[in-house]
């Protein structure tokens, strides 16, 4: 309801991330094409696992298709927005309107309260006044179950508390994408499995989410698996 | 359905007060960080402070003893010395009457060819022993030389109009020839004539030599001795901040008809003087206090960068949410320029502390400039911004994608 120009994208079914040919290639030396050729479809509502092994490329995807980084070749449609070759500025608003992230180090504030670390998420969106962004975050932060926690410290969390404000905060800006990296590969299984029952209810949701691990667990609970090898995409047969 | 169209390239307007808000928390909400980051530039305002606070209270204390004294005197003499007396009789009366003189009177010293021999009995038993020089005064002039006395009193304008032969004596005078009181009317001999001596002088402020010689009224001596040749002065006591202008109306005052016979000394005047002083330590305390500054923006400057590099993940993770990098230059540089202006203030306060101790140690007014005050946090927040400039720039240039990979 915020994003600009990405209301009338936002019907179920719908590619929400249209990829043709996307490459990287970094430049070395030696060069090191870390995602060849890539040519897939996202839908709204998916949850996609992409799933391979260390170094073939997941990272560097993911990367693409949060607008951290530029390819060196290809074509990208994200909810309706073709979004190669925007400047860095403008690149800066799809990400703060359209994209939320999950990483696997968690990347909180320690220094800040819960809900500070949520509100983060739309500090960059510029438009939301501060009481908005206070609402919106303890509402997210409810969904995860940590209102309980949400003036305590996060350095001060449990690993799987931390996922769950890092998840929050990807979600209080209402993103098109979700993109996760790792999203458990901190945390023990336990944690795992609450982080993972979260992903099934963003799911359930109408959330589109693109997971990159190599956790069958995680590749599991997704809808549709792609596989990476050398920095190829295929699309795997359901197991 | 699927439009390859250019998408909204609107920029983010993110409110100061929302980057502001950040900075601040990291600045807050780490402080020991801050005070180990503010440290160089609380030494460098401190010293600021502290240098240009104890430079004014120092002019103060010097501008406050020389306005006391020196300020307020004025002599007169001629200008082309022919040996005879350029002043008019009336000396006080003319000059007391301009503003701001108090007292003013004629003073030389009598030429002694050897036969003033200024001795306690008629007889010359004694002579060769130190001789006692004898000035002659207007009772205005040994009142303009500020006198105490230790017994007896002084001559007045009675004595001078009828020429009496009464004598003041100088402390050192007196005891050289052993005159203690004077209620037994003691009488010194100068050449063959009696004077009376009617009181001895303890201390004078201004014409020291008074305390060696035997002091008589003018009229006296120009009646009893030679006085050609004599260097005829006149002695003026203003009062604070008039002897400027005492100075410069005296000539004509004494002499309408031949102003530039007449010269008159002044005291440097005291602005001049304090603005010679401060001009002096000015120099000092600004490269010192530069210096300090200095070594303050450095160490802000070099902590924020360490703070930047340590702080990659943070940053990187802002522009993975959308922080453009003019966002992140902004947060930077506040969080800088709120370290400086934190500096200052604890630095000024510092400073202040520093010139009460030194002026209550020295028993001084504390005297400064409260502009000092003022501009001396807003140099710390000034040079905090400078400091963080480059970090700045350096922190923007974090690739947004080394969050994924941290
Ligand atoms: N910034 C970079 N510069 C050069 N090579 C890189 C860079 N980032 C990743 N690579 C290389 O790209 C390949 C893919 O890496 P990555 O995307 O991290 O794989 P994964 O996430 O699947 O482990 C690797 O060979 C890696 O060394
Ligand atoms: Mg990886």
């Amino acid at each position: 309801m915020t994003t600009p120009d990405g209301d009338e994208a936002r019907s179920a079914g719908e590619a929400v991330l249209v990829v043709e040919g996307l490459s990287k290639v970094f430049p070395g030396p030696p060069p090191v094409t870390a995602v060849r050729d890539c040519t897939f479809e996202v839908r709204r509502g998916e949850f996609v696992a992409i799933t391979g092994p260390s170094g073939s490329g997941k990272t560097t995807l993911l990367s693409l298709l949060g607008l951290l980084e530029s390819p060196t070749a290809g074509r990208y449609l994200l909810d309706g927005v073709d979004v190669i070759g925007l400047s860095d500025s403008s690149r800066c608003v799809q990400r703060a309107h359209r994209i939320g992230f999950v990483f696997q180090a968690f990347h909180l504030l320690g220094y800040r309260s819960v809900l500070e670390n949520v509100e983060l998420g739309l500090l960059y969106q510029g438009v939301v006044p501060k009481g908005e962004r206070r609402r919106r975050a303890l509402e997210v932060i409810d969904s995860v179950g940590l209102t309980g926690r949400c003036d305590g410290l996060c350095a001060h969390l449990s690993g799987g508390e931390k996922q769950r404000v890092a998840i929050a905060r990807a979600l209080v800006g209402q993103p098109a994408l979700v993109l996760c990296d790792e999203p458990t590969g901190n945390l023990d299984s336990a944690n795992s499995e609450a982080v993972l029952a979260l992903f099934d209810d963003l799911h359930r949701s109408g959330m589109t989410v693109v997971v990159v691990t190599h956790d069958p667990a995680v590749a599991g609970r997704a809808q549709r698996n792609l596989r990476m090898a050398d920095g190829v995409l295929t699309e795997a047969v359901q197991a | 359905m699927t439009r390859w169209g250019r998408g909204p390239t609107r920029r983010v307007r993110v409110r100061w007060r929302d980057i502001g808000g950040e900075a601040a928390a990291a600045v807050v909400q780490r402080p020991v960080r801050t005070l180990l980051t503010a440290l160089g530039t609380i030494l460098g305002v401190g010293a600021f402070v502290a240098t240009n606070g104890l430079a004014d209270t120092a002019r103060a204390q010097v501008s406050s003893r020389f306005d006391a004294l020196k300020a307020t005197e004025v002599r007169v003499q001629d200008a082309t010395p022919d040996g005879s007396n350029p002043f008019p009789a009336d000396v006080a009366d003319r000059l007391e009457r301009l503003n701001g003189v108090n007292r003013a009177g004629l003073f030389y010293m009598v030429p002694d060819d050897g036969s003033l021999r200024v001795r306690t009995s008629p007889t010359l038993v004694g002579a060769g022993r130190a001789l006692v020089p004898v000035v002659a005064a207007q009772p205005s002039a040994v009142l303009a030389a500020l006198p105490e006395l230790s017994v007896g009193r002084l001559y007045d304008d009675f004595h001078e109009a009828r020429g009496e032969r009464v004598a003041l004596v100088g402390r050192a005078a007196a005891s050289q020839m052993g005159i203690t009181r004077v209620d037994n009317q003691p009488v010194v001999f100068i050449g063959d004539i009696a004077y009376t001596v009617v009181g001895v002088l303890d201390e004078v402020q201004r014409l020291p030599d008074l305390l060696l010689s035997v002091v008589i009224p003018v009229a006296a001596a120009e009646r009893d001795f030679r006085i050609d040749g004599a260097t005829f002065q006149v002695l003026i006591d203003t009062a604070a901040g008039a002897a400027q202008l005492a100075g410069h109306q005296a000539p004509l005052a004494l002499r309408p008809d031949h102003p530039e016979r007449l010269q008159s000394l002044v005291p440097p005047d005291p602005r001049r003087l304090r603005r010679q002083v401060s001009d002096d330590v000015t120099g000092l305390f600004l490269a010192l206090s530069a210096l300090a500054l200095l070594i303050g923006v450095v160490a802000i400057a070099n902590a924020t960068l360490l703070s930047v590099v340590e702080r990659r993940n943070e940053i990187g993770l802002r522009r993975a949410l959308g922080a453009r990098k003019a966002h992140i230059r902004r947060q930077i540089t506040t969080e800088a320029a709120i370290i400086g202006l934190l500096a200052g203030v604890i630095g000024t306060s510092l400073g202040l502390l520093g010139v009460a101790i030194t002026s209550t140690a020295r028993d001084w007014t504390m005297t400064i400039n409260p502009s000092t005050i003022l501009a001396a946090p807003f140099i710390g927040l000034l040079a905090g911004a400078v400091a963080g400039l480059l970090p700045a720039i350096k922190a923007s240039r974090t690739p947004p994608a080394e969050t994924l990979r941290a």
